[in-house]
């Protein structure tokens, strides 16, 4: 005891020679349960894990475990839909945690401080080719790096980025955040050949005597639809639009500009041509709660004056006009022709239907399996021939930025144990501490920080980045939203709330542990932790 | 309320500690070096909010004591289940005598600490609800009309649970108890009978009477180290749960607590001089049901032989509370 009473003179026995943990059924064990925003993540970062330390002040910390998983922060903070958010057990108390404004953020930290990579492990001596460098490519370029390998990427385009650089539009990633974060990647000791197309992917490995390859080549090659035209009818393709944008002549497409599609890319073709002092009007077959895009963004571009017609499709195009038919629903919810015309000025129509794989270079390769013209993988992201793993836009997937990173990774992992001639095993999933697994109780009511937007006119007529970031305060108020999901963030509850002392507080950073010498097993720490990271399991008899 | 809410953190108003709050923003049980006043081994039934409670006040009080401090125990669960002859988990000078003159044991107690020129050592004495608001009354009335320098706190848990669970004067109505079966036409404990001492204590006028609740540790913390601060007579009384006596899991005593504030059944206030000069307000109110219901003492009232009319009755003494308590944020006070 710290202190002893003044006046206790007799020694009478102590009831610590009791020891009550005999009565227990049921003891309480500490454990790390999956929080959901992790389990959503599809490039797998440790979310809850980063959020800690950012809760701390500790953003370079924060950073740290954030790019063990991701090397690119900074652009995931602009781009990623998040799915992260939509699984936050914080919706169900108030609105998730701005996890990918923190994450900008923390990107946008170790870029103004110069922050740069771990350096690699001892080198392996085994070569890489990775082909692409889109963040598919990239973040697989940076893990086998990581695990010591020699990476080479070959890339056919003059600039790295893949459709982060050609197709998502500058208002929405600055190019200088996706330059710098390629470039720390590279500052690893990774090589990058630009305006190097692969045409032939195993003559190339022959050719440079590498060990395996990963492939990550995107999906470019706009998807086409029949529409009767005249001759004058000016029709090109979104991806090639977009492009031309990064270029010096940008696209000559007039004033009218019709958009046909309903997809995140007709989306960002429209605000993108807005900003050049068109007009553009998006054509789409069917309503707004059924189109792909997703709803903020198609709230964002009609607040910037975008025009779009729901539940159309072009019949006829021709030179300075097109012609579009209602539609409507049946009862299935897929749009029919209803013989209603419209006529609508356009200059010209730009098709924004999707993409398909580019799958030339895989000429001649043996034990590929292609379905719906994308490259089938097994789940440890290796093709039918051994030794070429693919992942991104070219296989089957969401095709967002998230998912070809999370690829990349899985990749790496699965390269590295394939070159040492193993099986690579994920470490098994912790159970989910879903909502029913937090006590709510604990938290203080603390509503999202909403992240500031450019004013309308700039948004109207510049490339200037539409959303802004969070500072230090409000960044570090929305990292500590966070439940801690599953996870102990060391809020001494259990310390505090066990009626019998058996909880031992072992100091900061290294929680705590249980006197199952006199834990009865009542089992309130469990039920008060605010966390879940506590469950109560049968005791042995 | 009185304690200081922690702005900026998610957690820390409301747990018992909090790994980025600067050291003299933590609760005292947050602190590996408490003193731990009730030691490990006690014989206390899993999950009891009276062994939990009494671990919560008299760290407080040993806190705010500088450690001198003596505490006179009523006889009761507290009494049997920390000291059965010859073990003790009392971390302090602690004395037991009778189950209904803890009172008067401390008041002498005090009486003899100023003949001998101790005025630094404090005293405290403890009790449960039947020896506080049952037989110890006269003793602690007499303490309240002296004003003795004396803190005394009452460990409710709403009935004589020591001895089997027989009906207390704080037992409250409909519960069923060994004394107060769910038969006849009003089953269980009958309305419109029990005491409310902590404002019988407040119409003595004393210079300081506070309620409090296992559930809400920064509440109880800074009562009884502002009653500790006070000299006269002073009253806490703290709301624990029994799982025993309650029929309720032994993991949900702290729940229990909560529910009972957050439905207006147990109102959280604190008076000096007998004038309410806080009160703690409801955060999600719950309607009585809730709170009832995992109750087994409740049982009788839900199910096939439901009695609804009974627990709106209770619902309504709950909003009688919320009214007159001002519990409710737009209430007012
Ligand atoms: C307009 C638009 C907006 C988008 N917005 C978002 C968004 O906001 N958020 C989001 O998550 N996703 C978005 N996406 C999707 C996202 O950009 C893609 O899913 C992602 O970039 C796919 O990555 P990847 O590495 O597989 O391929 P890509 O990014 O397409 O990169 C492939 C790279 O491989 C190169 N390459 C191709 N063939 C060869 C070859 N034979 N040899 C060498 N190099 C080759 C290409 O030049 C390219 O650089 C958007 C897509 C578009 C089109
Ligand atoms: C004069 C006297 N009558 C009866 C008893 C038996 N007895 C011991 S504890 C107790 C009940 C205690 O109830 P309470 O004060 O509420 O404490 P709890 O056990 O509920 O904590 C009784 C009736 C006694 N010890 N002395
Ligand atoms: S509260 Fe935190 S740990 Fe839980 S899901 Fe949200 S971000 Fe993840
Ligand atoms: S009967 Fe009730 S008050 Fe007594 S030790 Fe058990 S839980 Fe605690
Ligand atoms: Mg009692």
């Amino acid at each position: 005891m710290p202190n002893k009473p003044f006046a206790i003179t007799l020694k009478p026995g102590t009831s610590l020679a009791n020891l009550t943990g005999t009565w227990r059924t049921t003891r309480p064990v500490y454990l790390d349960r999956l929080p959901p925003c992790n389990n959503a993540c599809p490039a797998g970062e440790n979310i809850q894990g980063w959020l800690f330390h950012a809760e701390s002040g500790d953003y370079e910390q924060a950073w740290r475990v954030l790019v063990q998983d991701n090397p690119l922060p900074a652009v995931m903070g602009r781009v990623c839909y998040h799915p992260c958010e939509g699984a936050c057990n914080r919706g169900q108390l108030d609105s998730p945690v701005g996890i990918n404004s923190v994450e900008r953020f923390l990107g946008d930290e170790a870029i103004k401080l110069g922050w740069k990579f771990n350096a690699p492990a001892t080198a392996s001596g085994k070569k890489v080719l990775v082909v692409g460098a889109g963040p598919s490519g990239l973040s697989a370029a940076y893990h086998l790096a990581r695990m010591g390998h020699q990476v080479e990427i070959h890339e056919a385009g003059p600039l790295a980025g893949g459709m982060m650089r050609f197709g998502i539009p500058k208002y929405r990633l600055p190019r200088e955040v996706l330059d710098a974060e390629v470039q720390r990647i590279l500052d690893m000791g990774v090589t990058l050949k630009l305006n190097t197309k692969v045409e032939n992917i195993a003559l190339s490995m022959k050719q440079h005597g590498f060990d395996a390859a990963f492939l990550a080549v995107g999906a470019h090659i706009g998807k086409r639809t029949f529409i009767p035209s005249g001759d004058a009818a000016h029709i090109i393709d979104a991806v090639s639009v977009l492009r031309s944008m990064e270029g010096e002549d940008k696209p000559m497409l007039g004033r009218k500009v019709i958009v046909y599609g309903g997809g995140n890319t007709a989306i960002d073709v429209a605000r993108s041509v807005k900003r050049m002092g068109a007009e553009p009007i998006v054509v789409y077959r069917r309503t707004r709660d059924k189109a792909p895009a997703h709803d903020f963004e198609i709230e964002e571009a009609l607040q910037e004056g975008v025009m779009i017609k729901w539940l159309s499709t072009i019949k006829q195009a021709d030179a300075g006009a097109i012609t579009v038919e209602k539609m409507a629903l049946d009862d299935k919810g897929y749009p029919q022709p209803t013989g209603e015309f419209e006529t609508l000025e356009a200059d010209s129509v730009v098709l924004a239907l999707g993409q398909d794989v580019d799958l030339s270079l895989l000429e001649g390769v043996s034990g590929l399996e292609i379905v719906d013209g994308t490259v089938q993988v097994s789940p440890n992201m290796m093709t039918g021939h051994p030794g070429i793993f693919a992942g991104g836009d070219m296989v089957p997937s969401e095709r967002t930025v998230t998912v070809a990173v999370g690829h990349g990774k899985k990749a790496a992992l699965n390269i590295n144990a394939w070159l040492n001639d193993a099986t690579y095993e994920p470490a098994p999933k912790h159970e989910l501490a879903g909502f029913d697994k937090i006590n709510p109780w604990y938290y203080s009511d603390a509503d999202k920080t909403v992240r500031p937007m450019l004013d309308i006119i700039r948004r109207q007529t510049s490339f200037d980045e539409v959303q802004g970031g969070l500072d230090e305060t409000n960044a570090l108020f929305e990292a500590r939203r966070c439940l801690s999901c599953g996870n102990c963030f060391e809020c001494d509850n259990c310390y505090g709330v066990c009626p019998d002392n058996a909880v031992i507080k072992l100091g900061p950073g290294k929680r705590f542990k249980f006197n199952y010498d006199y834990c009865k097993g009542c089992g309130m720490c469990a039920t008060e932790c605010p966390c879940g990271a506590i469950k109560m399991v049968p005791e042995e008899t | 309320m009185g304690f200081q809410a922690v702005k900026f953190y998610q957690t820390g108003t409301f747990t018992v500690g909090n790994r980025l709050l600067a050291p003299d923003e933590r609760s005292l049980q947050s602190v590996e070096t408490r003193s731990n006043s009730i030691n490990s081994g006690h014989r206390a039934c899993q999950g009891c909010g009276e062994a939990l409670g009494a671990r919560y006040a008299i760290d407080a009080a040993m806190a705010e004591s500088n450690n001198q401090l003596i505490a006179a125990n009523a006889t009761g669960c507290l009494e049997v289940f920390s000291t059965p002859y010859p073990e003790s988990s009392w971390q302090v000078p602690w004395i037991h005598s009778l189950f209904g003159n803890a009172a008067a044991v401390a008041t002498g107690i005090a009486a003899a600490m100023k003949v001998k020129g101790r005025p630094e050592v404090r005293v405290v004495a403890q009790g449960g609800d039947g020896g506080t608001t049952d037989i110890g009354f006269g003793c602690l009335s007499g303490m309240f009309e002296r004003n003795d320098d004396v803190l005394y706190i009452c460990y409710d848990n709403e009935g004589y649970m020591n001895t089997g669970v027989q009906r207390s004067s704080a037992t409250p109505p409909a519960a069923r108890t060994a004394t107060t079966m769910p038969v006849g036409p009003e089953p269980g404990n009958v309305f419109g009978q029990g005491k409310n001492v902590p404002e019988i204590a407040m119409a003595h006028g004393i210079p300081y009477v506070a309620t409090a609740t296992v559930a809400d540790l920064r509440d109880l913390e800074y009562k009884v180290r502002k009653a500790m601060k006070m000299h006269g007579a002073r009253y806490i009384h703290i709301f624990v749960p029994c799982p025993l006596g309650w029929g309720t899991a032994s993991h949900d005593t702290i729940r229990m607590a909560r529910m009972a504030k957050e439905s207006g059944t147990f109102p959280v206030f604190e008076a000096e001089y007998g004038e309410v000069t806080g009160v703690l307000k409801i955060r999600h109110k719950i309607p009585v049901e809730e709170y009832m219901k995992p109750q087994r003492r409740f049982a009788h009232l839900f199910g096939k032989n439901a009695h609804p009319e009974t627990v709106a009755r209770i619902q309504a003494i709950a909003d009688r509370n919320i009214r007159k308590y001002g519990l409710l944020e737009d209430e007012g006070n």
